[in-house]
């Protein structure tokens, strides 16, 4: 676009502030090129192409022994009980973290037109603090912090899950609860119901079907995290790939490859379904 | 006929909890009894408090100038190359190559970068040279399919109308269609580029440079104090791009 716009400079007003635009970021992106070691030449060295060549070329056919596809099978389930079971626990953070975090269960609220005192705002803070710092932190650093407190397997990548997971779920579910039309629950509070009944019957009616889809999303994407924890040592079918890469065993990475692509696809499926269905 | 199918179904849910659970022979034993919590209170206070030594601190901003130029020379590449990959999958050159560059894109997308990471690290040795190959691997895949949607639904017309008076095709393209799509092609580079930046933070955990290598060295060598560190800058760097993308995406994109 460069050239084109330099060699018609006369009949293009555009031109001169492009080139300075272009010329800017270059010179900052030059010492990210050295930061970056960037290096494309270092693929097709003799010795690194020869390595991949075999490594690649080992992919086909990719390994299918009763032995090998047991194991796959194995790691293929321990990936979903991992999403699950983290989702699980995720749920049982996030609940009550939404509940202390949104403002609709405010009763110094009711009387200020939906907006609560300071200090009622004050004790909400340091739950929307922990929540942010939950989910801020990539779930993959949890693994790994996980990993070397509890050892290697899956109970690091359920942890990780939780912590990350409940962080999301618990600021996604206390929006919600504060998107949805807000009379009822304050009539209800109004009346002098407890917090809980108010917000069983005045908010989780109208929240429940974006709440629960909302849920089998991140399901969904806890499967996919499950996979990539595994490189860290958090079990599932990622520590399988991992350690396959690592004997350069072509086939046994090629079938596992498959196997993601399938399970993702399943999952993406299947988290649809539930979804239409919920909704 | 509809309540039965729903209890039914969160009958199922909850049976596949119970699975879970049981299935992963779950050990928790590090977490409640007595001597697991003491062993966690050790570790955790281990991590406290967190190293501010200059050294420290000046290897850390290394590590994050070093993620900043991964995720920013990683998101370049990736947007060159899906544009390359783009014009065929668009239907520029013909069908049968529309699909082949298609599966092409699918298969670039469906690695996750920290897979692409771990084979880059084979191929390309250890160091930011594999990870800013992995991210931009990785996004161009996704990149390349939206760029892909943004010129098929960008109006033919201005390019058509170059090309009859005369215009050749390179410039009926970056006349004709690239002022239509560019701004579009923008914002998709530049929230991919947010994604890479804290994708870059974690790719170091398979040794592919980046605030990750330093995390995984330095909890490999029991130095919590200094993860700490490398911890908080994380994090800060993650709050620092979702503040700012929120920032300028109030600024300029919706009015």
């Amino acid at each position: 676009m460069l050239s084109a716009s330099a060699t018609s400079g006369l009949r293009d007003p555009a031109a001169l502030p492009r080139l300075v635009l272009t010329v800017l970021a270059l010179a900052l992106l030059w010492p990210g090129l050295q930061l970056s070691e960037l290096n494309l030449a270092m693929l097709l060295d003799g010795d690194n192409a020869a390595t991949m060549g075999s490594f690649v070329g080992a992919f086909w056919p990719p390994e299918h022994g009763d032995e090998f596809l047991a194991l796959l099978g194995r790691a293929t389930l321990e990936t979903l009980a991992i999403a699950t079971a983290g989702m699980a626990l995720a749920w049982l953070i996030a609940v009550p973290c939404a509940l202390l975090a949104t403002r609709v269960l405010s009763v110094s609220a009711l009387a200020r037109g939906g907006r609560p005192a300071w200090w009622a705002g004050a004790l909400r803070w340091p739950v929307r603090l922990l929540l942010i710092v939950l989910r801020s932190i990539p779930e993959i650093v949890w693994a790994l912090l996980f990993v070397r407190a509890v050892g290697l397997g899956p109970t690091a990548g359920v942890l990780a899950i939780a912590i990350t997971y409940g962080g999301m779920l618990g600021k996604v579910y206390a929006e919600i609860c504060e998107s949805v039309d807000p009379r009822p629950a304050r009539a209800l509070l109004a009346a002098g119901s407890p917090r809980l009944a108010a917000f069983a019957y005045g908010v989780l009616p109208n929240a429940a079907a974006e709440m629960l889809s909302y849920t089998v999303y991140r399901w969904e994407c806890a499967i996919r995290a499950s996979v990539v924890m595994g490189f860290v040592g958090a079990g599932g079918l990622g520590q399988q790939i991992d350690l396959s890469m690592r004997m350069f065993a072509g086939g046994e990475v090629a079938s596992m490859l498959l196997t993601f692509f399938a399970l993702v696809l399943l999952a993406d499926q299947l988290s649809r379904l539930l979804r239409n269905r919920l909704t | 006929m509809k309540r039965t199918l729903n209890y039914l179904l969160l009958l199922a849910i909850l049976l596949a909890v119970a699975a879970s659970f049981v299935g992963l022979g779950l050990d928790f034993s590090g977490l409640t009894g007595a001597k697991g919590l003491a062993q966690m209170g050790d570790y955790a206070a281990g991590f406290f408090p967190a190293d501010f030594s200059a050294a420290h601190l000046a290897n850390i901003g290394r590590a994050s100038l070093e993620t900043l130029a991964m995720s920013a020379l990683g998101t370049l590449l990736a947007a060159l190359l899906g544009l390359l990959l783009a014009l065929p999958a668009a239907g520029r050159v013909g069908e049968g190559a529309a699909a082949l560059v298609r599966l092409l894109l699918n298969a670039l997308r469906s690695i996750p970068e920290l897979v692409w990471a771990a084979l880059m690290v084979l191929a390309a040795g250890l160091g930011p040279n594999a990870g800013t190959l992995a991210l931009a691997l990785h996004t161009a895949g996704v990149l390349g399919r939206l760029f892909a949607e943004a010129l098929e639904n960008t109006p033919a017309e201005p390019a058509e109308a170059i090309r009859l008076a005369g215009g050749g095709r390179i410039a009926a393209f970056v006349y004709g269609t690239l002022p239509g799509v560019w701004p579009q092609l923008i914002a998709y580079i530049l929230y991919r580029w947010e994604n890479n930046i804290r994708m870059a933070s974690v790719l170091g955990f398979v040794g592919a440079g980046g605030l990750g290598q330093m995390l995984y060295v330095s909890l490999s060598l029991f130095q919590q104090a200094q993860a700490a560190t490398v911890i908080l800058a994380m994090l800060l760097l993650v709050l620092a791009v979702d503040a700012l993308s929120g920032w300028a995406r109030q600024r300029w994109v919706s009015h």
